[in-house]
């Protein structure tokens, strides 16, 4: 009965491992807190899981040489701004740049409804090169 | 071209190419930035020559006109020592000798978080361009490019650190638009350029000629090299077909050795006296390949070993495997402590004994 007991203690370990190592890509906001990094160009992560209604603050730091954007919003918003000749605009909940080198700080407060809405930045090129994540509500 | 008028006759018209500007050599081997952020697509044209332990890096950068300036940057493989005009025919010349040329009119040669600063280690104005040589990783290097007006495309960060893990040495290059319209350089005209490397490892940089290009673009280049042997590549370029246009990747389409008159011929060029009279053997490289699959530069073993290094090629290093995540490790630890509580166990050692008796 022991080896048994033992085989499955054994097992379970390898159970609770796997898990840990195959967790999901997704981030959760933490204590109403999201890090994001941007290296070469890249969110990380690149997607993460709000609940209804929450409130973030994001903390977004570029480790580039070049400048990026944080966007955050939905397909019709992600498409002004790629149109939009805007270089530089004021800061707007979910919506600042991100100078070369630096960490900006924006708060987004979620609407109610469960979806799904999209950061990304549009300078030019960026958005078409991959700088994109999505953000699953509910 | 043994005959001396031939030779005479295609040194000037060369020079009456160059003179209409029509002989586009087009862009520098590297990296285009310009503050649109558009790329130009033109065909770029560079000799590495390497003799006694000296890379000759001879290039040439065209004049993109209308008042813009346009930048471009090139990693080397070491400090250069000097950076010189370029001779006036010699990257036309190489193409003359390796390719089918029209015999009719109509000719057309197409031409970080570090709050480090770069290192500027030359400054130096040739024509109307600018040229800096950068000592620095990609973050410092970036930051000075940004801080001096250039345009960097979303794919830079990670290219330059390609670069500055091998080699922290980089060259600028821009066009000055005011001394451009002081000397009436024309939109499409070239200036050549001659870096001169002390590197016992030659490398020239392919892979930044992506730059700033969508996966499917085609990126093409004529590499030139002149060297004391017959050099091996890494990646060994391919037995070419014929310069077959549709043939993709990078082309082998001369292996030979340098003949007497162009020897000579390059010799008379500006800057190219250290180039011996013979014994040296020219490889001519076409690079016809897709943005995503240009992934590498062009390592030159020229001294007849036949081992080109995989670093200066930039592939990743033997050693560099995969750091072993933390998790499997708590996870072997878990394991082996369960295997040893198991084994401890006296029923189970009991138990063991009865199989082994049997």
């Amino acid at each position: 009965m022991k080896l048994r007991a033992a085989a499955a203690a054994v097992a379970l370990t390898l159970l609770v491992g796997a898990a840990a190592a195959s967790r999901g890509a997704a981030a959760r906001a933490n204590a109403g807190t999201v890090h994001i990094k941007i290296h070469y160009s890249t969110f990380a992560p690149g997607s993460l899981d709000v609940e209804p209604g929450e409130t973030v603050r994001f903390v977004i730091r570029n480790t580039d040489p070049i400048d990026h954007e944080f966007i955050l919003g939905d397909e019709a918003v992600q498409l002004a701004h790629e149109e939009g000749t805007e270089a530089h605009h004021a800061p707007r909940p979910g919506e600042v740049s991100v100078p070369a080198g630096e960490t900006v700080i924006t708060t987004y407060t979620f609407p109610q409804t469960p979806g799904e809405l999209i950061f990304g930045c549009h300078l030019p090129g960026h958005y078409d090169f991959g700088m994109r994540g999505t953000v699953t509500i509910g | 071209m043994r005959n001396p008028f031939a030779r005479a006759l295609t040194l000037t018209i060369l020079t009456a190419i160059m003179l209409t500007g029509a002989a586009g050599s087009a862009l520098a081997c590297g990296g285009l930035v310009t503050p649109s952020g558009t790329i130009n697509l033109l065909k770029t044209t560079t000799l590495a020559a390497y003799h006694e332990g000296i890379e000759h890096y001879v290039t040439s950068f065209e004049f993109a006109g209308d008042g813009s300036e346009v930048g471009s940057i090139i990693p080397l493989p070491g400090v250069p020592t000097d950076v010189i005009k370029g001779g006036d025919w010699t990257l036309q010349r190489l193409i003359i000798e390796t390719q089918p040329q029209p015999e009719a009119t109509g000719v057309q040669f197409l031409a970080a978080d570090s709050a480090g600063r770069a290192e500027v280690l030359l400054e130096k104005k040739i024509d109307a361009l600018d040229i800096t040589v950068l000592k620095g990783g990609a973050v410092e290097v970036g930051n000075w490019a940004r801080e001096h007006g250039y345009f960097l495309p979303p794919d830079a960060p990670e290219m330059l650190a390609f670069y500055a893990d091998r080699s922290p040495i980089f060259l600028a290059a821009r066009f000055n638009a005011e001394r451009a319209a002081n000397r009436g350089v024309q939109t499409g005209q070239g200036t050549p350029i001659h870096v001169v490397i002390p590197t016992p490892n030659p490398w020239v940089p392919l892979r930044i000629l992506a730059l700033g290009r969508k996966d499917a673009e085609v990126v093409q280049a004529d590499v030139y090299l002149l060297t004391d042997r017959r050099p091996e590549t890494l990646p060994q370029a391919e037995r070419s077909k014929g310069f077959d246009e549709n043939q993709r990747g990078l082309i082998q389409e001369v292996s030979e050795p340098a003949s007497s008159t162009l020897l000579a011929d390059l010799r008379s060029d500006r800057g190219m006296k250290w180039l011996p009279e013979s014994g040296m053997w020219l490889t001519y490289i076409r690079i016809n390949e897709t943005a995503a699959n240009l992934k590498h530069d062009l390592a030159i073993d020229a001294s007849g070993y036949g081992r080109p290094s995989p670093l200066a090629a930039g592939y990743p290093a033997a050693s560099g495997a995969a750091p072993w995540p933390v998790i499997w490790t708590v996870m072997a630890a878990l394991v082996a402590v369960a295997f040893l509580m198991v084994l401890t166990d006296p029923a189970v050692r009991r138990q063991a004994a009865r199989v082994f008796r049997r």
